[in-house]
């Protein structure tokens, strides 16, 4: 199990770091998928299946489909293939990389004082999540429903269909 | 036997057992539709025409795969290979039999959710890839498609989640012992069902890839192999919708007299009948109906039997 673990970790940062680097979009959003997989691996490798299906579901399966969307409707030309090139010179990625390696050290600190941390947890079930996002958590769980729902609202708003003489109306 | 072995052989038998029926359902679409509309379909090579599967094979593998210079190599290669891949691992979880099943996973419903929406990117990049208008316009309707109807898809499932209390299908199976869940649950097996036919894009909401507008829309790029991959993938994609249908509301393996793995196979097989039968029939729906009928009825639809699913159990319990 341990070797899967740090397989899929591996395959997960290497995809992060091919996310962040790649000049084509598309190709960009394919590493990040990969990446959303890999920590799906992981978090079945840590006893929570059910979350692992949801990361698949809701961050792989819709959340980077809307993103591919729009990049589709984009249709970006080599023209900005080229532009985007440009934005990845040394001198624009050197600052967020320096300030993410202070984190990594931070990391690498907290993980030997606490002499390696055990990967080994109780398998959680569906139902224990279940039970605890409608328990103890129900007022998160209806406050991001009503979040959601305003944003359904406001789509349903912008993407009503107008008639061109009632144009002025609106 | 070797429990090990037992497992390979399980493994290896649903693997080109799927390869075997697809080929197949290619012949027997062909045929059922000649009947259902009067003429002859395929009858010329082999008994009942069905050494044309071989011959169809031949075609195949002797044409040229040709990748056209102006598409993005990589992932034009990548998309087909994504749909195929996702729809196969989808049958991982499905139990054909009580012994015949690859893995018994306790989020096994969920799995085969998870696959069904990573299948979407097989036809998104399939389209974005080609880089043609048709096979791009395709795709986006495509997306659209799928996106919506996986939401109620998924809402339509967790009816019978709640009366199985598992996302298990093994435990599902076991839970309609006594009645199919095709019984309370009629209205989640009809809202699957059309979103199954959805989810596989097939008539009548076959838009991504309507012949008389968009070419052959996602896929007009592809030939060879890779063409043959999304065909293949799309009879694989029905076998998988009409397994599920069956072990979800059709009592899985569950009938007497004959053995459980036959009994899994017929089911299937008369919903497979089901979906050329509704190809034969239907026409295409224009693509703001086919929005209209997924987000303003069987969204509703889907929530309100979930509620009402909901508080009769709880109503049984005496809550």
């Amino acid at each position: 199990m341990n070797a899967v673990f740090y397989i899929s970790a591996a395959v997960a940062v290497l995809a992060t770091a091919l996310t962040v680097t790649r000049a084509n979009a598309v190709h960009a959003l394919l590493y990040l998928i990969v990446a959303l997989l890999a920590i799906a691996m992981i978090f079945f490798i840590l006893g929570a299946p059910f979350v692992a299906a949801l990361e698949v579901i809701i961050y792989a399966g819709a959340i980077m489909v809307l993103f591919l969307f729009v990049v589709m409707m984009l249709n970006a030309g080599p023209r900005a293939l080229a532009q985007e090139r440009d934005w990845l010179r040394p001198a624009g990625w050197i600052g967020p990389a320096g300030l993410a390696l202070i984190l990594f050290v931070e990391l690498l600190a907290v993980l030997i004082r606490a002499g390696g941390v055990s990967a080994a947890a109780a398998p959680l079930a569906p139902r224990e999540v279940s039970l605890a996002l409608f328990g103890p958590y129900l007022l998160g769980v209806e406050l991001a429903s009503m979040l959601l729902l305003a944003g359904l609202v406001g789509v349903y708003h912008l993407g009503r269909h107008t008639e061109p003489d009632e144009g002025g109306k609106e | 036997m070797n429990p090990t072995l037992h497992q390979v052989l399980v493994v290896f038998g649903v693997l080109f057992g799927l390869f075997g029926v697809g080929a197949l359902l290619t012949w027997a679409e062909r045929r059922l539709l000649a009947l259902w509309q009067d003429r002859y379909g395929p009858n010329r090579v082999g008994p009942f025409g069905l050494l044309q599967v071989v011959a169809d094979m031949i075609k195949i593998f002797s044409k040229e795969d040709w990748i056209p210079p102006f598409a993005d190599k990589p992932v034009f290669v990548l998309a087909p290979l994504v749909i195929m891949v996702a729809t196969l691992l989808s049958f991982a979880v499905v139990p054909f039999a009580p012994n015949i099943e690859i893995a018994n996973l306790n989020i096994g419903l969920l799995f085969f959710l998870a696959m069904s929406s990573l299948s979407v990117y097989g036809v998104a990049l399939a389209g974005w890839a080609s880089n043609s208008k048709y096979a791009l316009l395709g795709s986006l309707r495509a997306v659209g498609q799928m996106l919506s109807y996986e939401v109620f898809m998924g809402l339509a499932l967790m009816g019978v989640v709640a009366q199985a209390g598992s996302f298990g299908l093994r435990d599902i199976v076991l839970a309609q012992r006594g009645l199919w869940f095709g019984v309370p649950q009629f209205i989640g097996l009809g809202i699957f069902f059309i979103a199954g036919l959805a989810e596989t894009r097939r008539i009548p909401f076959d838009l991504p890839e309507a012949e008389s507008e968009l070419v052959a829309g996602f896929h007009t790029e592809y030939s060879g192999m890779k063409f043959a991959m999304f065909f293949l993938g799309e009879y694989i994609a029905i076998t998988l919708i009409a397994a599920l249908t069956v072990t979800l509301f059709l009592g899985g393996w569950l009938g007497p007299w004959l053995p459980p793995l036959v009994w899994f196979l017929l089911k299937t097989f008369c919903l497979v009948g089901l979906f050329i039968l509704i190809r034969a029939t239907l026409p295409r729906l224009r693509y703001d109906q086919l929005l209209e009928l997924g987000w303003k009825r069987m969204l509703p639809l889907a929530l309100l039997n979930l509620i009402v699913t909901g508080a009769v159990i709880l109503w049984r319990k005496g809550v």
